[in-house]
Protein backbone atom coordinates (compact mmCIF):
# COMPACT_ATOMS: atom_id res chain seq x y z
CA UNK A 1 0.00 0.00 0.00
CA UNK A 2 1.64 3.59 -0.82
CA UNK A 3 2.13 6.45 1.60
CA UNK A 4 -0.57 8.60 0.23
CA UNK A 5 -3.26 5.80 0.45
CA UNK A 6 -2.75 4.84 3.82
CA UNK A 7 -2.71 8.78 4.75
CA UNK A 8 -6.47 8.69 2.94
CA UNK A 9 -7.43 5.53 4.30
CA UNK A 10 -6.14 6.99 7.85
CA UNK A 11 -7.34 10.79 7.28
CA UNK A 12 -10.96 8.98 6.13
CA UNK A 13 -11.28 7.31 8.70
CA UNK A 14 -10.49 9.35 11.93
CA UNK A 15 -12.72 12.16 9.68
CA UNK A 16 -15.85 9.53 9.89
CA UNK A 17 -15.07 9.05 14.10
CA UNK A 18 -14.57 13.00 14.50
CA UNK A 19 -17.70 13.89 12.78
CA UNK A 20 -19.93 11.20 14.67
CA UNK A 21 -18.22 12.54 17.90
CA UNK A 22 -20.77 15.71 17.33
CA UNK A 23 -24.18 13.00 17.97
CA UNK A 24 -23.00 13.71 21.61
CA UNK A 25 -23.97 16.86 21.00
CA UNK A 26 -27.53 17.33 21.00
CA UNK A 27 -27.74 21.05 19.19
CA UNK A 28 -26.00 19.90 16.47
CA UNK A 29 -27.24 16.31 16.00
CA UNK A 30 -29.85 17.20 12.70
CA UNK A 31 -26.73 18.14 10.89
CA UNK A 32 -24.76 15.21 11.77
CA UNK A 33 -24.30 14.13 8.01
CA UNK A 34 -23.14 17.70 7.06
CA UNK A 35 -20.76 17.63 10.18
CA UNK A 36 -19.58 13.59 9.08
CA UNK A 37 -19.13 14.86 5.77
CA UNK A 38 -16.97 17.66 6.12
CA UNK A 39 -14.80 16.35 8.86
CA UNK A 40 -14.15 13.25 6.17
CA UNK A 41 -13.10 15.77 3.62
CA UNK A 42 -10.93 17.11 6.08
CA UNK A 43 -9.28 14.37 6.98
CA UNK A 44 -8.47 13.16 3.26
CA UNK A 45 -7.25 15.99 2.83
CA UNK A 46 -4.59 15.97 5.52
CA UNK A 47 -4.52 12.39 4.89
CA UNK A 48 -3.41 13.02 0.76
CA UNK A 49 -0.71 16.04 1.63
CA UNK A 50 1.00 13.84 4.63
CA UNK A 51 0.87 10.89 2.83
CA UNK A 52 2.67 12.79 -0.38
CA UNK A 53 5.18 14.28 2.04
CA UNK A 54 5.88 11.00 3.45
CA UNK A 55 6.80 9.39 -0.23
CA UNK A 56 9.08 12.26 -0.62
CA UNK A 57 10.97 13.01 3.16
CA UNK A 58 11.66 9.78 5.25
CA UNK A 59 12.02 10.91 8.11
CA UNK A 60 9.64 9.64 11.50
CA UNK A 61 10.07 13.32 13.44
CA UNK A 62 9.97 15.50 10.13
CA UNK A 63 6.72 13.81 9.02
CA UNK A 64 5.01 14.18 12.18
CA UNK A 65 5.91 17.87 12.24
CA UNK A 66 4.34 18.22 9.10
CA UNK A 67 1.44 16.17 10.18
CA UNK A 68 0.48 18.07 13.10
CA UNK A 69 0.80 21.57 10.93
CA UNK A 70 -1.29 20.05 8.26
CA UNK A 71 -3.60 19.09 10.72
CA UNK A 72 -3.56 21.92 13.27
CA UNK A 73 -4.11 24.62 9.96
CA UNK A 74 -6.77 22.59 8.69
CA UNK A 75 -8.46 22.44 12.16
CA UNK A 76 -7.90 26.09 12.09
CA UNK A 77 -9.66 27.30 9.22
CA UNK A 78 -12.53 24.57 10.65
CA UNK A 79 -12.77 26.63 13.93
CA UNK A 80 -12.42 29.65 11.68
CA UNK A 81 -15.61 28.96 10.25
CA UNK A 82 -17.48 28.00 13.05
CA UNK A 83 -16.73 31.13 14.86
CA UNK A 84 -15.38 29.41 18.20
CA UNK A 85 -14.38 26.13 20.10
CA UNK A 86 -11.17 26.41 18.92
CA UNK A 87 -8.79 24.58 21.45
CA UNK A 88 -11.70 21.71 20.96
CA UNK A 89 -11.52 21.98 17.27
CA UNK A 90 -7.73 22.35 16.95
CA UNK A 91 -6.61 19.88 19.56
CA UNK A 92 -8.20 17.08 18.24
CA UNK A 93 -7.51 18.11 14.07
CA UNK A 94 -3.52 18.36 15.36
CA UNK A 95 -3.77 14.66 16.49
CA UNK A 96 -4.98 13.29 13.96
CA UNK A 97 -2.05 14.85 11.79
CA UNK A 98 -0.29 13.41 14.41
CA UNK A 99 -0.94 9.93 13.87
CA UNK A 100 -1.45 10.39 10.07
CA UNK A 101 2.12 11.84 10.29
CA UNK A 102 3.45 8.74 11.77
CA UNK A 103 1.52 6.06 10.44
CA UNK A 104 1.96 7.40 7.11
CA UNK A 105 6.10 7.41 8.09
CA UNK A 106 5.96 4.32 9.39
CA UNK A 107 3.78 2.31 7.23
CA UNK A 108 3.92 1.86 3.43
CA UNK A 109 5.90 1.33 0.33
CA UNK A 110 8.07 4.05 -0.57
CA UNK A 111 9.17 4.04 -3.93
CA UNK A 112 12.48 2.68 -4.89
CA UNK A 113 15.23 4.84 -5.91
CA UNK A 114 16.83 4.93 -8.97
CA UNK A 115 20.56 5.96 -9.18
CA UNK B 1 63.55 -46.63 42.64
CA UNK B 2 62.15 -42.97 42.95
CA UNK B 3 57.87 -42.87 42.65
CA UNK B 4 56.40 -40.73 40.09
CA UNK B 5 53.52 -38.45 41.16
CA UNK B 6 50.22 -38.44 39.26
CA UNK B 7 50.51 -35.29 38.53
CA UNK B 8 53.97 -35.88 36.89
CA UNK B 9 52.37 -38.99 35.00
CA UNK B 10 49.56 -37.32 33.98
CA UNK B 11 51.73 -34.80 32.02
CA UNK B 12 53.81 -37.16 30.90
CA UNK B 13 50.60 -39.08 29.11
CA UNK B 14 49.49 -35.92 27.99
CA UNK B 15 53.07 -35.21 26.27
CA UNK B 16 53.12 -38.76 24.34
CA UNK B 17 49.39 -38.30 23.53
CA UNK B 18 49.97 -34.20 22.47
CA UNK B 19 50.19 -34.47 18.25
CA UNK B 20 53.96 -33.82 16.87
CA UNK B 21 53.38 -31.14 14.63
CA UNK B 22 57.30 -30.56 13.95
CA UNK B 23 56.64 -31.72 10.16
CA UNK B 24 54.71 -28.52 9.97
CA UNK B 25 54.10 -24.50 10.27
CA UNK B 26 52.02 -25.42 13.32
CA UNK B 27 52.98 -24.88 16.97
CA UNK B 28 50.97 -27.08 19.91
CA UNK B 29 48.98 -24.66 22.18
CA UNK B 30 46.41 -26.96 23.98
CA UNK B 31 43.47 -29.38 23.72
CA UNK B 32 40.26 -28.00 22.84
CA UNK B 33 37.92 -31.07 22.53
CA UNK B 34 37.75 -34.90 22.06
CA UNK B 35 35.59 -36.86 19.60
CA UNK B 36 35.05 -40.28 18.77
CA UNK B 37 37.06 -39.81 15.77
CA UNK B 38 39.37 -37.06 16.39
CA UNK B 39 40.68 -34.55 18.88
CA UNK B 40 40.31 -30.73 17.99
CA UNK B 41 43.56 -28.93 19.52
CA UNK B 42 44.48 -25.17 19.68
CA UNK B 43 47.45 -24.48 17.35
CA UNK B 44 49.95 -21.50 16.53
CA UNK B 45 50.29 -20.81 12.54
CA UNK B 46 54.03 -20.13 12.52
CA UNK B 47 53.64 -18.76 9.19
CA UNK B 48 50.47 -16.15 9.74
CA UNK B 49 51.18 -15.69 13.12
CA UNK B 50 47.40 -16.33 13.78
CA UNK B 51 45.81 -19.27 16.11
CA UNK B 52 43.81 -21.96 14.25
CA UNK B 53 42.05 -25.12 15.34
CA UNK B 54 43.29 -28.34 13.90
CA UNK B 55 41.29 -31.87 13.88
CA UNK B 56 43.59 -34.49 14.26
CA UNK B 57 42.61 -38.42 14.09
CA UNK B 58 42.61 -39.83 17.47
CA UNK B 59 44.66 -42.88 16.03
CA UNK B 60 46.61 -43.26 13.30
CA UNK B 61 44.79 -44.94 10.58
CA UNK B 62 45.68 -48.59 9.75
CA UNK B 63 42.77 -49.46 7.25
CA UNK B 64 42.67 -46.17 5.67
CA UNK B 65 39.00 -45.78 6.05
CA UNK B 66 39.40 -43.41 8.95
CA UNK B 67 42.28 -41.36 7.01
CA UNK B 68 39.40 -41.33 4.01
CA UNK B 69 36.39 -39.92 6.05
CA UNK B 70 38.96 -37.43 7.39
CA UNK B 71 40.01 -36.06 4.34
CA UNK B 72 36.39 -36.33 3.31
CA UNK B 73 35.47 -33.87 6.07
CA UNK B 74 37.71 -31.33 5.15
CA UNK B 75 36.63 -31.48 1.67
CA UNK B 76 32.93 -31.09 2.20
CA UNK B 77 33.94 -28.01 4.34
CA UNK B 78 35.91 -26.54 1.94
CA UNK B 79 33.58 -26.77 -0.46
CA UNK B 80 31.17 -24.92 1.36
CA UNK B 81 31.82 -21.49 1.32
CA UNK B 82 29.65 -19.83 3.44
CA UNK B 83 30.25 -17.16 6.50
CA UNK B 84 28.22 -19.69 8.52
CA UNK B 85 30.42 -22.72 8.01
CA UNK B 86 34.02 -22.67 9.64
CA UNK B 87 36.52 -22.19 7.20
CA UNK B 88 39.07 -25.31 6.22
CA UNK B 89 42.82 -23.64 5.93
CA UNK B 90 45.00 -27.15 5.28
CA UNK B 91 45.06 -30.97 5.21
CA UNK B 92 48.18 -32.75 5.67
CA UNK B 93 49.52 -36.16 7.81
CA UNK B 94 50.91 -36.03 10.63
CA UNK B 95 55.08 -37.81 11.21
CA UNK B 96 53.11 -40.79 13.49
CA UNK B 97 50.30 -41.59 10.29
CA UNK B 98 47.58 -39.77 11.68
CA UNK B 99 45.69 -36.89 9.40
CA UNK B 100 44.69 -33.61 10.16
CA UNK B 101 42.93 -30.62 8.93
CA UNK B 102 43.48 -26.72 10.11
CA UNK B 103 40.61 -24.37 10.04
CA UNK B 104 39.48 -21.09 11.66
CA UNK B 105 39.63 -21.60 15.11
CA UNK B 106 36.48 -19.52 16.41
CA UNK B 107 36.51 -17.34 19.81
CA UNK B 108 33.18 -17.63 21.03
CA UNK B 109 30.90 -20.11 23.25
CA UNK B 110 29.01 -23.42 21.75
CA UNK B 111 24.94 -22.44 21.27
CA UNK B 112 23.73 -24.44 24.67
CA UNK B 113 26.66 -22.50 26.52
CA UNK B 114 25.14 -18.94 24.85
CA UNK B 115 21.57 -19.80 25.57
CA UNK B 116 22.47 -20.55 29.09
CA UNK B 117 24.08 -16.93 29.46
CA UNK B 118 20.33 -16.25 29.20
CA UNK B 119 19.97 -14.76 26.28
CA UNK B 120 16.69 -13.31 25.12
CA UNK B 121 14.11 -15.97 22.92
CA UNK B 122 13.97 -13.33 20.02
CA UNK B 123 17.79 -13.48 19.80
CA UNK B 124 18.33 -17.13 20.15
CA UNK B 125 15.66 -17.30 17.48
CA UNK B 126 17.76 -14.68 14.94
CA UNK B 127 21.28 -16.99 15.86
CA UNK B 128 18.68 -20.38 14.83
CA UNK B 129 17.39 -18.41 11.50
CA UNK B 130 21.90 -17.90 11.00
CA UNK B 131 22.23 -21.58 11.45
CA UNK B 132 19.30 -22.74 8.80
CA UNK B 133 20.34 -20.16 6.20
CA UNK B 134 24.10 -21.73 6.74
CA UNK B 135 22.41 -25.65 6.38
CA UNK B 136 19.91 -23.88 3.72
CA UNK B 137 23.60 -23.53 1.57
CA UNK B 138 24.88 -26.65 2.58
CA UNK B 139 21.36 -28.50 1.39
CA UNK B 140 21.85 -26.43 -1.43
CA UNK B 141 25.00 -27.67 -2.43
CA UNK B 142 24.00 -31.44 -1.78
CA UNK B 143 25.19 -31.86 1.58
CA UNK B 144 23.08 -32.91 4.75
CA UNK B 145 25.00 -32.26 7.95
CA UNK B 146 23.18 -35.50 9.65
CA UNK B 147 24.61 -34.50 13.68
CA UNK B 148 22.93 -30.91 14.59
CA UNK B 149 22.92 -29.65 17.48
CA UNK B 150 23.75 -26.91 19.86
CA UNK B 151 26.76 -28.77 20.74
CA UNK B 152 28.02 -28.90 17.02
CA UNK B 153 27.36 -24.41 16.50
CA UNK B 154 29.08 -22.20 18.10
CA UNK B 155 28.28 -18.24 18.71
CA UNK B 156 31.71 -16.25 17.74
CA UNK B 157 32.33 -12.96 19.72
CA UNK B 158 30.93 -10.56 17.20
CA UNK B 159 27.74 -12.62 17.25
CA UNK B 160 28.46 -14.51 14.11
CA UNK B 161 27.02 -18.21 14.17
CA UNK B 162 29.09 -21.09 13.05
CA UNK B 163 27.96 -24.90 12.21
CA UNK B 164 30.65 -27.08 12.84
CA UNK B 165 31.56 -30.60 12.62
CA UNK B 166 30.82 -32.23 9.46
CA UNK B 167 32.47 -35.05 10.12
CA UNK B 168 29.11 -37.36 9.60
CA UNK B 169 28.11 -35.00 6.46
CA UNK B 170 25.69 -37.30 3.63
CA UNK B 171 27.02 -36.26 -0.35
CA UNK B 172 23.54 -35.96 -1.82
CA UNK B 173 25.37 -36.18 -5.04
CA UNK B 174 23.74 -33.01 -5.97
CA UNK B 175 25.52 -29.29 -6.48
CA UNK B 176 29.07 -31.31 -6.61
CA UNK B 177 30.17 -35.16 -6.76
CA UNK B 178 30.35 -37.80 -4.54
CA UNK B 179 33.51 -37.33 -2.43
CA UNK B 180 33.51 -40.67 -0.71
CA UNK B 181 30.69 -43.75 -0.01
CA UNK B 182 28.62 -43.22 2.96
CA UNK B 183 28.17 -45.76 6.09
CA UNK B 184 26.32 -48.92 5.38
CA UNK B 185 22.67 -49.06 5.59
CA UNK B 186 21.75 -50.15 9.07
CA UNK B 187 24.35 -47.68 10.64
CA UNK B 188 23.06 -44.98 13.37
CA UNK B 189 24.90 -42.20 12.87
CA UNK B 190 24.07 -38.59 14.86
CA UNK B 191 23.12 -37.69 18.31
CA UNK B 192 19.93 -39.11 19.76
CA UNK B 193 18.38 -36.83 21.19
CA UNK B 194 18.30 -34.60 17.91
CA UNK B 195 17.91 -37.28 15.52
CA UNK B 196 15.48 -37.75 13.08
CA UNK B 197 13.00 -41.09 13.35
CA UNK B 198 14.51 -42.27 9.63
CA UNK B 199 18.47 -41.45 10.86
CA UNK B 200 17.56 -43.30 14.09
CA UNK B 201 16.21 -46.53 12.19
CA UNK B 202 19.59 -46.25 10.38
CA UNK B 203 17.90 -45.85 7.18
CA UNK B 204 21.11 -44.15 5.35
CA UNK B 205 20.29 -44.81 2.24
CA UNK B 206 16.58 -42.39 2.20
CA UNK B 207 18.14 -39.76 4.86
CA UNK B 208 17.72 -36.39 2.92
CA UNK B 209 17.47 -32.43 3.80
CA UNK B 210 14.38 -33.17 6.11
CA UNK B 211 16.74 -35.14 8.39
CA UNK B 212 18.52 -31.99 9.15
CA UNK B 213 15.03 -29.73 9.28
CA UNK B 214 14.02 -32.13 11.96
CA UNK B 215 17.13 -31.75 13.96
CA UNK B 216 16.53 -28.07 13.26
CA UNK B 217 13.56 -28.06 14.79
CA UNK B 218 15.28 -30.08 17.73
CA UNK B 219 17.99 -27.57 18.13
CA UNK B 220 14.72 -24.47 18.24
CA UNK B 221 13.09 -26.67 21.20
CA UNK B 222 16.13 -26.60 23.03
CA UNK B 223 16.16 -22.60 22.55
CA UNK B 224 12.70 -22.47 23.37
CA UNK B 225 12.82 -24.50 26.34
CA UNK B 226 16.06 -25.15 27.89
CA UNK B 227 15.51 -28.28 27.87
CA UNK B 228 16.78 -32.25 25.40
CA UNK B 229 13.69 -32.11 22.50
CA UNK B 230 11.43 -35.10 24.16
CA UNK B 231 7.98 -35.83 23.82
CA UNK B 232 6.30 -33.13 26.30
CA UNK B 233 5.57 -30.35 23.66
CA UNK B 234 7.29 -26.97 24.08
CA UNK B 235 4.89 -24.83 25.47
CA UNK B 236 4.06 -27.17 28.44
CA UNK B 237 7.87 -26.73 28.98
CA UNK B 238 7.86 -23.28 28.57
CA UNK B 239 4.21 -21.33 28.93
CA UNK B 240 5.95 -17.86 27.77
CA UNK B 241 6.50 -18.66 24.25
CA UNK B 242 3.56 -17.94 21.46
CA UNK B 243 1.58 -20.78 19.93
CA UNK B 244 3.28 -19.49 16.46
CA UNK B 245 6.94 -20.75 18.29
CA UNK B 246 5.56 -24.28 19.03
CA UNK B 247 3.58 -24.52 15.89
CA UNK B 248 7.65 -24.17 13.95
CA UNK B 249 8.99 -26.23 16.17
CA UNK B 250 6.42 -29.31 16.15
CA UNK B 251 5.89 -28.66 12.24
CA UNK B 252 10.11 -29.20 12.09
CA UNK B 253 10.24 -32.11 14.46
CA UNK B 254 7.41 -34.27 12.71
CA UNK B 255 7.69 -37.71 12.84
CA UNK B 256 6.86 -37.87 9.22
CA UNK B 257 9.27 -36.47 6.47
CA UNK B 258 6.77 -35.33 4.44
CA UNK B 259 5.00 -33.25 7.02
CA UNK B 260 7.92 -31.16 7.67
CA UNK B 261 9.61 -28.17 5.84
CA UNK B 262 10.60 -28.79 2.54
CA UNK B 263 13.60 -27.03 2.93
CA UNK B 264 15.71 -24.70 5.69
CA UNK B 265 14.98 -21.86 3.90
CA UNK B 266 11.59 -22.53 4.39
CA UNK B 267 11.83 -23.09 8.09
CA UNK B 268 14.14 -20.04 8.21
CA UNK B 269 11.31 -17.84 6.77
CA UNK B 270 8.79 -18.99 9.31
CA UNK B 271 11.02 -17.98 12.11
CA UNK B 272 11.48 -14.22 10.05
CA UNK B 273 7.52 -13.88 10.31
CA UNK B 274 7.58 -15.22 13.91
CA UNK B 275 10.09 -12.51 14.68
CA UNK B 276 8.16 -9.63 12.82
CA UNK B 277 5.48 -10.23 14.44
CA UNK B 278 3.59 -12.15 11.12
CA UNK B 279 1.72 -14.95 10.31
CA UNK B 280 3.40 -18.19 10.02
CA UNK B 281 2.87 -20.67 7.70
CA UNK B 282 2.74 -23.69 10.67
CA UNK B 283 0.13 -21.60 12.55
CA UNK B 284 -3.96 -21.30 11.40
CA UNK B 285 -4.39 -18.03 14.16
CA UNK B 286 -7.80 -17.23 15.38
CA UNK B 287 -9.29 -13.57 14.40
CA UNK B 288 -8.81 -12.98 18.15
CA UNK B 289 -4.85 -13.75 17.56
CA UNK B 290 -4.45 -12.10 14.27
CA UNK B 291 -6.15 -8.86 15.84
CA UNK B 292 -3.57 -9.25 19.30
CA UNK B 293 -0.36 -9.85 17.05
CA UNK B 294 -1.58 -6.68 14.78
CA UNK B 295 -2.13 -4.46 17.91
CA UNK B 296 1.51 -6.12 19.60
CA UNK B 297 2.94 -4.94 16.06
CA UNK B 298 1.48 -1.44 16.15
CA UNK B 299 1.20 -0.96 19.76
CA UNK B 300 2.58 2.67 19.33
CA UNK B 301 -0.39 3.52 16.47
CA UNK B 302 -3.12 2.07 18.49
CA UNK B 303 -2.26 3.70 21.62
CA UNK B 304 -2.09 7.37 19.51
CA UNK B 305 -5.72 6.60 17.98
CA UNK B 306 -7.35 5.69 21.74
CA UNK B 307 -5.58 8.81 22.97
CA UNK B 308 -7.45 10.60 20.01
CA UNK B 309 -11.02 8.50 20.37
CA UNK B 310 -10.67 9.48 24.30
CA UNK B 311 -9.78 12.82 23.58
CA UNK B 312 -13.01 13.49 21.09
CA UNK B 313 -15.57 11.67 23.64
CA UNK B 314 -14.00 13.85 26.59
CA UNK B 315 -14.76 17.07 24.71
CA UNK B 316 -18.36 15.81 23.15
CA UNK B 317 -19.49 15.74 26.82
CA UNK B 318 -17.49 18.47 28.35
CA UNK B 319 -18.23 21.31 25.22
CA UNK B 320 -21.84 21.11 25.57
CA UNK B 321 -23.64 24.27 24.43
Amino acid sequence: MSKPLIGVILGAALGVVDGLTAWFTPAVRDQLGGIVIGSTLKGIIAGIAIGFFAKKFHSLPIGILFGVLVGAFLAFLVALMQGGYYFEIILPGTMVGLIVGFATQKYGNSPATVN
Amino acid sequence: MKWLSDDRLDHLRALVADPDFSSTKYTFVKELARGGMGTVYLAEDTELDRLIAIKVLNTPDVTGDLRGRMVREAQIIARLEHPGIVPVHDVGVLPDGRVFYAMKYVRGSRLDEYAAENSSIRDRLRKFQAVCDAVAFAHAHGVIHRDLKPQNIMIGSFGEVLVLDWGVAKILGRGFSRLDTDWVQGTIIGTRDYMAPEQARGEVEQLDERADIYSLGAVLYFLLTNKLPGEARPRSVNPAISRAAEAICLKAMARSAGERYSSASDLSADVGHLLDAEPVSAYRESALEKVSRWTSKNRFLVLLVLAYLLMRIFFAFTSRP
